[in-house]
């Protein structure tokens, strides 16, 4: 039993020693790249530690009793009829209490730092949908140079520069799209969560909640709703792109001007399609927009720079919008042949594009850098 | 609660108290928070109807304060009730939980009366978050009531069968707390709901 | 037992069942012993069921994008095994325990209302019955066992109608189950059974009964308004007209951390209860161990909020559940230094009840520290809704509470059944639950620790987790196979004839083993006259000037002959058929609630006219 156990303990403690070196866990807590996720890990370790510190005490303690203790065949022995002592109770009443005292002040601490919002941090107001995340630019100076000079704004990607503050405020919408059996997407409970960058944060109907956070290196970090918000609650995901400064600066940049005018006649076709197209169950514009033309649904991901390389992927991150730099136009036809069969119930119901209207609808789509 | 009625074999008990007894106080204890539940729900949603109509848009105090003190009249026949019992006057103790369950009708039939008149006046219980407390809060009490009315019934039925214990005024007693109880949430209900002004958008 | 086949006097509403044997003896009993066994039977019958929808559950994130179930059918299933292991397993199978034991234990005949207690049994099962329907009418409930609005009123499935009404129905059985054992333990006691000398196990019932009552109505509450909003389109957690879906939490939460107090408090009173007797020792520290089990009681109500640390109720009340979810660590640390201190220096005899209660106590003990974890709010904000909850959870309630439950059986299995369960196939059990158990659970800290959320039907293969999910995968087929072998051994019993050897098979200390295996129906011939806790221990053994047990010869006891209540006077409560009947009518009641207004008609008549017949009969058929 001993052996086992000791085997086991030194299982998990190998296995926790690789999760944290390891580079391959994208969603691993105990890889901090930024200041929250890092206060976050380097509280709760050293828990962890005393915590293993009264597992071997507790454990250990238990099975050298049922070891030492054990009746052997052929002995007699009488053990002492002890009922209790009070001195050991108050003893193992007080030790336990005053190390979770000890615990609990930098607990306090932390969580009233991570309360805070400071000025001089960006804004970005993160929506949840069944189930996808939208991300709105809020600050003036984030508008975008055309039409009604809106914020800009993204889906599935959360694109921010490099040690920059950023203040997320979230939000749960609903109401808009609807699924092939026209049930409508509805404002429920999600979570915001970015392990290797921040807690979750719940995205409450009706609140506003929030996160504040920045990231220390450039790179892609990723994160999913974390609060269960119904039949794909296990697919919705999204990825924070962290970008250098000048990369920061040509991403805003591009973001700001309105989505390309299709070069090829391919694309066109799948532009006049995307906006003056009828299909089975309604048109595309209904719920997207495609900034500078006269697509402004807003029920839907925003498809306006879709081939950005910064959106790296599409549907609550169901499929990379790129493999290895080309555009994935495999997985956005299957999903335009019919949305459900990629992701059961998603919103966006199977309009019946014949082939050559998906192979249309794709070279637009990947035309809008 | 109908087997309440029912007095076991009460003499060893550990405490001296009846069995029954004691199960009907913690059982009247779950229902406090039971009450305590909805009415904290009617409390919190307080002026957070985002439409009309609001409480002083449908309330009729004078009304409700007589149905209240209709139900309240129903706590003194039930001690009358109880008292008959106690002196084994089997005959008068029939006729005050008749009474009582009368009171007890009376006061139902005003709430369903009450209740049809909001529901003309525009409140529904899914018009706001007004018409959704207020329906379901009284009308959990209004179902405690019919319960209660139910119990008394059965009281007089069997009392008149002879199929009660000898001892009368145990199952009595027993549905008494009951309809004291139901009674004193009434109070606070009233209180709540009623008496206390509730600040409306529209007025 | 023998068959008693009386005809009914005339005098009730209808002929009233006498059998007290046989098949349909079974559907009439108001046996408290007998009600015992049918909870315990189902309850085994719901964990074999929970644990096939785990095995679905595992089988399915074996690999990445597993494809064996869809989103809807893994959502369903998930949540499907949560309220089954939790309403239709822990919670009957504490029953199971508490009702066969507790009148036994307190020297009593019966519970106080033992048809009550029929109705509480078939209240729960209709109800659990209730809520399986509705696989065959449109799925089952796919909301998590917690439904949180306004994902639950939302959803176009009839899923989450179902679990608000299946989980009244059995809300309602708890609640008089409740108040049924609770007045039990407080009024039945034994002569001289004053209350701190009756055994853990019936203080911690008397604390679980409490819990119920004062925990289940807010829940109650909460489940009214979750199906008046489905169903009636009220507000209560509709943000869109001025709804709060945070109230669902809070009174989801209130109810429900006390609940896990009621999942896990039976499994420290089966601890208690057989630690001492395989130690050959006194519970150490008998009161600490009393009070702290009422201690986590009352501070259980305070804790809610700590489900709720992601929520954004602000820093305050982050700090104020945080403090509160560190202090409940305390009495749950006394009770476990206690056992050690009542192992200490014992003569242990392992045998596989006392390996379950050692195994179950080591992996609570994990359970516990990760719990206390939970208490470092800023840090939860990573953990929770992650597998590491899911991880400590399942420490506490499969390592704690099964662990225990299985212990219990074996313990008391010659008790009940008068038969003894094989003991190398109960020791077989135990080392092959406790290794698949950590195979199982271990490597989910781990997954949530490296970022895998709670309730997904999928992972891609780039979370890099696909080891540890394989792990836990194998490990939840090994405690499968420990499960079917224990109901081999159940079945192994079975063939041997009734009869054991010694009605007293482990030297124990309470007074359920001062009678017969089985008890006669009214438990004792003669109620015994208590003088000391472990009463039947000190019956038995004396101290000598050294403090070393001697044996009191039989019949040499200093103790007077017990005087209570002569055997020729018991007037047994009899069997009635009006407890199922009104039961009955609650799931009718509920399907009128979804299908039709008639059917809650008829449903309220059937249980209506079930109660008057049951005020009309009397408890104890007359004599003839």
């Amino acid at each position: 039993m001993r052996n086992r156990l000791f085997g086991a303990i030194g299982l998990g403690a190998v296995a926790l020693l690789l999760g944290s070196c390891s580079g391959d866990l994208p969603q691993n807590t105990f890889d901090p790249a930024g200041p929250v996720a890092q206060k976050q890990a380097d509280l709760i370790i050293p828990v962890l530690w005393v915590a293993a510190g009264v597992f071997v005490l507790v454990e250990g303690g238990i099975v050298l009793i049922a070891l030492k203790y054990r009746h052997r065949k052929g002995e007699e022995r009488t053990p002492p009829q002890t009922h209790g002592n009070t001195r050991l109770e108050i003893g193992w009443t007080i030790a336990p209490a005053l190390i979770l005292a000890f615990v609990m002040v930098p607990t306090v601490g932390l969580i009233w730092e991570l309360s805070e919002r400071p000025a001089d941090a960006m804004h970005v107001t993160v929506k949840g949908y069944q189930w996808w995340w939208g991300f709105e630019y809020t600050d003036p100076e984030m508008t975008v140079g055309y039409g009604s000079s809106g914020p800009i704004v993204t889906a599935d990607t959360l694109v921010v520069p490099v040690g920059q503050t950023v203040d997320l405020s979230l939000e749960a919408v609903g109401g808009g799209a609807r699924d092939a059996e026209g049930e409508a997407d509805h404002a429920v409970i999600h979570s915001f969560w970015t392990p290797r960058l921040f807690g979750k944060q719940d995205v409450v109907p009706g609140h506003e909640g929030n996160i504040v956070f920045s990231a220390d290196e450039p790179g892609t970090y990723w994160g999913q709703c974390a609060e269960f918000c119904g039949l794909q609650h296990g697919r919705m995901w999204f990825r924070v792109v962290v970008l250098d400064e000048a990369a920061w600066a040509a991403w805003v940049a591009n973001e700001k001007t309105p989505g390309a005018e299709p070069s090829s006649a391919l694309a066109r076709q799948g532009m006049d399609l995307f906006l003056n197209g009828e299909f089975d169950g309604g048109q595309c514009i209904a719920c997207h927009a495609v900034g500078g033309t006269e697509a402004g649904g807003i029920a839907a991901p925003d498809l306006t720079h879709f081939a950005a390389p910064t959106h790296e992927c599409f549907a609550g991150c169901n499929w990379d919008t790129f493999v290895n730099g080309e555009p994935n136009l495999d997985d956005l036809k299957a999903w335009l042949r019919d949305p459900g069969a990629v992701k059961l119930g998603a919103k966006m119901p199977d309009y019946g594009l014949s082939e050559d209207e998906i192979d249309a609808i794709a070279a637009y789509l990947y035309s809008l850098t | 609660m109908a087997d309440a009625a029912i007095a076991h074999d009460e003499h060893q008990t550990t405490t001296g108290l009846p069995s029954t007894k004691l199960g009907m106080w913690l059982f009247l204890s779950s229902e406090c928070l039971l009450f305590g539940a909805l009415i904290t729900a009617y409390v919190l949603y307080r002026g957070s109807s985002l439409v009309g109509p609001y409480p002083n848009d449908v309330f009729d105090i004078p009304y409700t304060s007589v149905s209240s003190f209709v139900l309240l009249a129903s706590s003194l026949t039930m001690v009358l009730a109880h008292a008959a019992a106690e002196q084994r006057d089997f005959g008068r103790m029939r006729v005050w939980l008749l009474t009582t369950a009368m009171l007890g009708m009376t006061f139902v039939g005003g709430q369903v009366y009450e209740f049809t008149v909001f529901v003309e006046e525009g409140l529904r219980i899914d018009t706001n978050l007004f018409g959704t407390t207020f329906f379901v809060l009284t009308g959990f009490h209004g179902v405690h009531v019919t319960v209660g009315v139910l119990m008394l019934l059965s009281l007089v039925g069997m009392s008149s069968a002879r199929r009660l214990p000898d001892d009368q005024a145990f199952p009595v007693e027993m549905v008494g707390l009951y309809w004291h109880f139901v009674d004193i949430v009434w109070i606070v209900i009233f209180t709540v709901v009623y008496l206390v002004p509730t600040p409306s958008p529209g007025g | 037992m023998a068959s008693v086949s009386v005809v009914a006097p005339s005098k009730g509403l209808v002929r009233r069942p006498m059998a007290t044997g046989g098949f349909w003896s079974w559907f009439t009993t108001v046996d408290h012993k007998k009600i015992g066994i049918m909870y315990g039977i189902s309850a085994f019958v719901f964990f074999v069921i929970g644990g096939l929808e785990a095995l679905l559950i595992r089988a399915q994130l074996y690999q990445p994008d597993g494809t064996l179930l869809n989103a809807d059918q893994y959502n369903q299933i998930f949540t499907t095994h949560g309220i089954t292991m939790v309403f239709l397993f822990v919670m009957p199978m504490a029953a199971a325990f508490f009702n066969y034991l507790i009148p036994l234990m307190i020297g009593a005949r019966d519970v106080a209302f033992p048809r009550l207690n029929a109705f509480s049994f078939w209240a729960f099962i209709l109800g659990a019955m209730f809520l399986y329907s509705s696989a065959f009418l449109g799925g089952l409930p796919n909301c998590g066992w917690f439904c949180y609005a306004p994902n639950s009123t939302t959803d176009p499935t009839s899923g989450a109608t179902f679990y608000a009404l299946g989980l009244l129905i059995a809300g309602i059985a708890s609640t008089v189950g409740a108040v049924n054992l609770a007045v039990t333990v407080i009024n039945l006691r034994a002569p001289g059974m004053s209350l701190f000398r009756v055994p853990v196990l019936v203080w911690m019932g008397l604390v679980v009964q409490l819990l119920l009552v004062f925990s289940l109505p807010i829940i109650t509450v909460a489940l009214f308004q979750l199906l008046f909003d489905r169903r009636f389109n009220t507000a209560f957690f509709d943000p869109t007209r001025g709804g709060e879906p945070l109230l669902w939490q809070h009174m989801f939460w209130l109810f429900g951390h006390p609940e896990v107090y009621v999942l896990i408090l039976p499994a420290f009173a089966i601890f208690s209860e057989i630690l001492p007797v395989f130690s050959r020792k006194p519970l150490f520290g008998y009161q600490f161990v009393v009070f702290s089990g009422i201690a986590i009681g009352f501070i259980g109500f305070g804790v809610w909020a700590h489900h709720m640390y992601a929520a954004g109720l602000g820093p305050v009340a982050n700090t104020a559940f945080g403090i509160s979810t560190a202090i409940i660590g305390v009495p749950t640390g006394i009770k476990i230094f206690n056992w050690m201190a009542t192992m200490y220096k014992g003569d242990l005899r392992l045998q596989s009840p006392m390996l379950f209660c050692i195994g179950g106590i080591m992996m609570f003990v994990i359970g516990g520290l990760s719990g206390v974890t939970h208490s470092i709010v800023p840090s939860d904000y990573q953990q929770t809704d992650t597998y590491y909850v899911v991880a400590h959870f399942h420490y506490v309630i499969f390592g704690g509470g099964v662990f225990a439950f299985f212990g219990g059986l074996v313990y008391w299995w010659p008790k009940v059944f008068a038969r003894m369960f094989p003991e190398r196939l109960s020791k077989l059990v135990f080392w092959l639950m406790l290794i698949g158990f950590n195979l199982t659970f271990g490597p989910m800290h781990i997954l949530g620790l490296g970022g895998m959320i709670r309730r997904t039907y999928t992972y891609p293969e780039g979370l890099g987790l696909t080891l540890w999910n394989q792990l836990a995968t194998v490990g939840s087929f090994i405690i499968a196979l420990s499960v079917a072998i224990f109901a081999l051994g159940a079945i192994a019993s079975f063939r041997k004839p009734k009869g054991l050897a010694n009605e007293d098979p482990w030297d124990a200390r309470t007074l359920e083993w001062m009678t017969a295996c089985p008890p006669a129906a009214h438990n004792f011939d003669e109620i015994p006259t208590v003088h000391a806790l472990d009463e039947f221990w000190h019956r038995k053994y004396a101290e000598d000037k050294e403090g070393r047990l001697v044996r009191v010869p039989a019949g040499a006891s200093d103790h007077e002959p017990d005087g209570h209540g002569v055997a020729l006077a018991i007037h047994l409560p009899s069997p009635s058929f009006w407890p199922l009947v009104a039961a009955l009518g609650l799931p009718v009641m509920s399907y009128g609630v979804i299908y039709s207004w008639w059917l809650i008609g008829i449903g309220a008549i059937i249980t209506v006219t079930a109660l008057m017949g049951w005020a009309m009969e009397p408890s104890v058929a007359e004599e003839h």
